[in-house]
């Protein structure tokens, strides 16, 4: 299969769901016997692409791009598929990618696995993973279509790198656009400046009712800082208005696989687990030992999270060095 | 204004899963169904347009027979419409092509929809929408302002928020504190309930993807439980850099 791996880009740098992307695409090359080739949507520093095997790389440049408008990059990517013959496009399941996908299956005509965690090749069939009910299961599918479209979700292919690193050959690529391609525009976009977001990282300490009051919080910011993890909630303190709601891990709220996830006074509601079961190392903290967070958790502490949080942060402060 | 509202009907967040006998979709028996809570923002903010500029409210659901309850809440809320059409299809693009239909019938001005149903999880329905009907789409969106033909949107990016324009027609679909929906009163609850519901056959659009399968998450081995004291809190962080090599 001929693979079309879309490089997400920020500020001119590949973003490290890239770096994924073509992990997920070379795998799938190797298991269907084909090949990748990358693009990325204006002027970005490919190189680093190399070292994670990416040798061949579209790179698309049309002013109309510089509006930032999803149905103009979707259009994009599916002119540049056509030109490549490309089988399958795979993109991250970003923000931007969730806007993009549906778009770009309607334009090829093909079936679209959305925020899938694994693939594999059957019989000629691709045939992807992907949690539904929030991870509560998990759901094979199979695209049925002669063009494919894959998203994958953010943090879970690991990005690999090649045992020789490859040096990126940029090709440029001029995608046919007009007016009528661009549509929603963005105007602005507003960063939370020094505050990492739960859908992006690698360690994530999250508090619930157990903290007791919003004022206690700076003690789950404080063990995120050491770690340099982000900050979780539960739907609970959401709800009652101690935190906001982009902090929201659960079924209503963000799906997050993390490295690490550290839930302080959290009892482990089905929708909270739902939306955090597949972290890869769970550590839970609650005074109830009976609490459903210790039927998932790797490791556990049985205790008030107000007082055990700021000797973990301690001991933990030694351990990372910072 | 002349709105159009998707909703649809999903199992409860408290639902324990059970995976069902064909081992293609879960066992639907004792499962409490309710509306999608996403969608809940989508028909507040329907309502609110409405109630602002005039117009009526069209609500829409493509699903299986019981779906048609969360129509009697909409129909509850004082949707001016309600318009049911069966399928039990999962694939979203047949339930994206379905909506376009109504919505190529019924030239929404604005077509709204939560930001993804909270059973497939799947995020792709509001664009395939706008994609099929030639519109712009906003997804995630947590502000909306709505100024003759023209939008300005709020949407939830990684990390910030996105401020975004584009003209009507347009799909939107809601994030979680775009506003704060509104309970249906007893009253209107009884009257809905002989309200019309009118029911559509589907398009013949075939089916682009297939599932094979469903199963529930490998299940975990027993964690290592520790006390609080100084001794078991340190013993927690040796393992988490040692042996989890996390930290």
């Amino acid at each position: 299969m001929k693979i079309l791996a879309y490089l997400e880009t920020l500020d001119g740098a590949l973003k490290k769901t890239a770096f994924e992307t073509i992990t997920a695409a070379q795998t799938l090359a190797k298991q269907s016997g084909g090949s990748v080739v990358g693009l990325v949507i204006g002027s970005a520093d490919t190189a680093q692409a190399g070292v994670y095997g990416l040798a061949d790389c579209l790179v698309a440049k049309h002013a109309l791009l510089e509006k930032q408008s999803t149905s103009a990059f979707a259009e994009t990517i599916a002119q540049a598929a056509k030109a490549e013959n490309a089988d399958v496009v795979i993109l991250p399941a970003s923000s931007t990618g969730k806007e993009i996908a549906p778009r770009l299956a309607v334009k090829l005509e093909a079936g679209l696995a959305p925020d899938t965690t694994a693939h594999e090749i059957v019989g000629g069939d691709l045939i992807a993973t992907r949690p539904v009910y929030a991870g509560k299961a998990r759901l094979k599918v199979k695209i049925t279509t002669a063009k494919k479209v894959v998203t994958i979700r953010p943090n879970v292919f690991t990005a690999k790198k090649a045992d020789a690193a490859a040096t990126v050959a940029n090709r440029d690529f001029a995608p046919n656009l007009s007016d009528n391609h661009v549509k929603a525009t963005v105007t602005s976009v507003s960063r939370n400046i020094g505050k990492l977001d739960v859908s992006e990282a690698d360690i994530i300490v999250s508090g619930g009712r157990g903290l007791k009051g919003p004022e206690n919080f700076h003690l789950v910011e404080s063990l995120a800082g050491t770690l340099g993890a982000a900050v979780g909630a539960s739907r609970a303190v959401v709800d009652a208005g101690w935190r906001p709601h982009g902090e929201q891990v659960g079924q209503t709220g963000k799906t997050v696989s993390p490295t690490l996830y550290i839930a302080a006074g959290i009892s482990g509601a089905i929708q909270h687990l739902a939306g955090m079961s597949s972290s890869k190392v769970i550590v839970a903290i609650n005074k109830d030992k009976d609490a459903p967070i210790f039927q998932i958790a790797d490791y556990g502490i049985v205790g008030d999270a107000f007082e055990v949080l700021p000797k973990l942060t301690e001991k933990v402060k030694s351990v990372v060095h910072r | 204004m002349n709105i159009l509202v998707g909703i649809s009907q999903v199992p409860d967040t408290t639902t324990k899963i059970v995976i069902g006998a064909d081992s293609k979709a879960i066992d639907s028996k004792g499962v409490k169904y309710i509306m999608n809570p996403y969608d809940e923002f989508a028909l507040e903010e329907a309502l609110r347009l409405k109630e602002k500029n005039g117009g009526t409210v069209t609500a829409v659901t493509v699903g299986g027979d019981t779906a048609k309850e969360v129509l009697r809440t909409a129909l509850a809320l004082q949707v001016d419409k309600a318009i049911f059409i069966k399928s039990d299809s999962a694939d979203s693009f047949v339930i994206a092509s379905n909506l376009a239909a109504v919505a190529q019938e019924s030239k929404p001005d604005v077509i709204l929809f939560g930001r993804q149903s909270i059973d497939y999880d799947s995020f792709q329905v509001a664009p395939m929408v706008a994609e099929l009907l030639d519109m712009p789409s906003v997804t995630m969106t947590s502000k909306l302002e709505i100024n003759g033909t023209s939008l300005t949107a709020e949407r939830d990016i990684e990390g910030g928020k996105e401020t975004v324009s584009a003209s009507l027609p347009a799909v939107i679909s809601a994030q979680k504190g775009l506003n704060e929906p509104r309970y249906p009163k007893l009253p209107d609850i009884m009257k809905a309930k002989s309200k019309p519901i009118e029911e559509r056959a589907t398009t013949s659009t075939a089916a682009r993807t297939e599932i094979v399968g469903m199963e529930l998450p490998a299940a975990k081995g027993k964690g290592k439980i520790f006390g609080d004291s100084d001794g078991d809190i340190s013993e927690l962080v040796k393992l988490l850099h040692e042996e989890a090599k996390v930290i």
